[in-house]
């Protein structure tokens, strides 16, 4: 009896990885179709412009409040925990470029990717899939109209150009909220703090950052698209690919950070 | 010639939904599908406008656009009235650029005319009722002149008096656009008022084909167990 038991557990345990096992590659090749049929799309480019913008404007205007909120609340808590013992230990002219480096290399992009997600890129999946379990996606297909090159392309092309200009303005909210704290807290002067930032700071620093940002917000765009259209059995099914899009997308923006790190700066 | 399916198969997942159905329905004719939830009726309609591939088997229409009027409308909630039922017109890949905006706004009025609800062009579909998005619904599936017109459940969730204005729209719609037409429903006075003929599935095979009036008649224990809506007979739910 007990080696009947034992037995039935295994299986209900390698069933169960199994599914995940065959879950986890679905995704991974829808993700990849979806992204193919991108790139075929674009080669056509049937996407207006005014629908780009409309995308555009959710991605960047959206979501910028609270991503503000976050890089620049992150860089004056760092700012706060090390100037302090920066300037007692006379290293003072070191926090401007500690903080900068910082944002543009780390901070500022995986801050506000993750903002991203949280706001736009659940956003995206839940209407997708919203869609996708209303018919709305079957209306589309039956009206002869593709709806990669209809609803993924604009979101996917807007996600990607917008990433950049949020982390841009989010880093250099960064700094100066850097700056403010290390003046306020440790009485560093403005001018210190902004010298010791240009000091630090380089081309290639903001090069793979621009590059950085572009791939998080097609990581993004793409990830939170497809798992939109997996959805399926009505409102549960919205919730399960919303949850999926954005686990999906933490993972791989850590992946590609992983990535960006070795391959510039090791 | 309207729509011949010969043999057609279909499973999901190992279980067969349709087991070589074979039916027609000629242009200006309406052929109405029944059976039991489960049976494979809107896998029928999917199959019929390339939602979903077959197994085996062929289906031939006579050419030219297939619509499909879906269980719940499906608009797009993020456009309005006339964004939607212009939506092929302005962004399908052969008709992108072919009308201009006065055009558009002609043939919108036209469609909305055709089913009762003109002047709602600026609405969006969360301000209209399931009746009214219903109607809308069907004036996006009419927008590019369809051969082939599918309905799938239209008068589900809809109170008596807009299911039998739904039903009105269905057959002034043949009429007007002479498409063969093919109305998946559970409703007794859905059959009644729209169908030339009947088709009822069950285990993906094709129980009975006939008229309405043979439907009512009652002659094979399907049709008998479907009409007096028993649990008793041949269909089991289960099955």
């Amino acid at each position: 009896m007990k080696v009947y038991y034992k037995a039935t557990y295994t299986y209900k345990i390698l069933r169960m990885f199994f599914q995940e096992l065959n879950s986890f590659i679905t995704t991974l090749g829808n993700i990849a179709l979806l992204g193919l049929e991108f790139f075929k799309g674009l080669r056509l480019f049937p996407t207006s412009f005014k629908s780009i913008m409309e995308q555009a404007s959710r991605f960047g205007v959206s979501s910028l409040p609270i991503t503000l909120s976050i890089v620049g609340m992150t860089s004056v808590i760092i700012a706060m925990q090390v100037a302090g013992e920066m300037v007692k230990q006379g290293a003072g002219n070191y926090v401007g470029m500690l903080v900068a480096i910082l944002m543009v290399r780390e901070e500022g992009v995986i801050m506000a990717g993750f903002a991203i997600i949280s706001m736009i890129g659940s956003s995206l999946a839940s209407e997708i899939a919203t869609m996708k379990v209303t018919e709305q996606i079957d209306a589309i297909r039956v009206l002869k109209v593709n709806p990669v090159h209809y609803l993924f392309t604009p979101r996917i092309i807007a996600g990607t150009l917008m990433m950049p200009v949020v982390v841009i303005v989010a880093s250099v909210f960064g700094v100066v909220g850097g700056a403010v704290a290390s003046n306020l807290t440790s009485g560093l002067t403005y001018k210190a703090y902004f010298d010791s930032v240009w000091f630090g700071l380089n081309m290639h620093d903001l090069n793979v950052c621009i590059l950085k940002s572009l791939s998080f917000g097609f990581a993004i765009s793409l990830i939170s698209c497809s798992c939109g259209m997996d959805a399926k059995d009505g409102a549960k099914g919205v919730g399960i690919a919303t949850t999926k899009a954005v686990v999906w997308s933490f993972v791989s923006i850590v992946i590609l950070d992983l990535l960006f790190a070795a391959v510039f700066f090791y | 010639m309207g729509i011949e399916v010969k043999n057609l198969v279909k499973s999901f997942d190992k279980k067969v939904i349709l087991d070589n159905l074979s039916f027609h329905v000629d242009d200006g004719k309406i052929l109405s599908i029944v059976g039991f939830s489960g049976s494979g009726k809107s896998t029928v309609l999917k199959l019929i406008s390339g939602l979903i591939e077959k197994d085996s088997g062929e289906i031939i229409t006579s050419g030219g656009d297939i619509a499909m009027v879906f269980q719940y409308s499906a608009l797009f909630d993020s456009l309005n009235v006339f964004d939607n039922i212009s939506f092929a017109l302005q962004e399908r890949k052969d008709l992108r650029g072919k009308y201009t905006r006065k055009e558009l706004e002609k043939i919108v009025a036209e469609k909305l005319d055709l089913v009762g609800l003109s002047g709602i062009e600026d609405k969006y579909p969360s301000e209209l009722s399931g009746g009214m998005q219903k109607r809308v619904s069907f004036a996006r599936a009419i927008v590019t002149e369809p051969k082939i017109i599918l309905y799938d459940e239209p008068t589900a969730g809809l109170d008596p008096i807009s299911s039998t204005l739904i039903e009105d729209y269905i057959v002034r719609l043949k009429n007007e656009t002479n498409a063969a037409s093919i109305v998946v429903t559970h409703q007794m006075s859905t059959i009644r008022r729209t169908a030339d003929s009947v088709l009822m599935l069950y285990n993906g095979h094709a129980v009975f084909e006939g008229t309405p009036d043979e439907l009512m008649e009652q002659k094979t224990p399907y049709t008998k167990q479907f009409v007096t809506a028993s649990i008793e007979g041949p269909m089991n739910m289960k099955g």
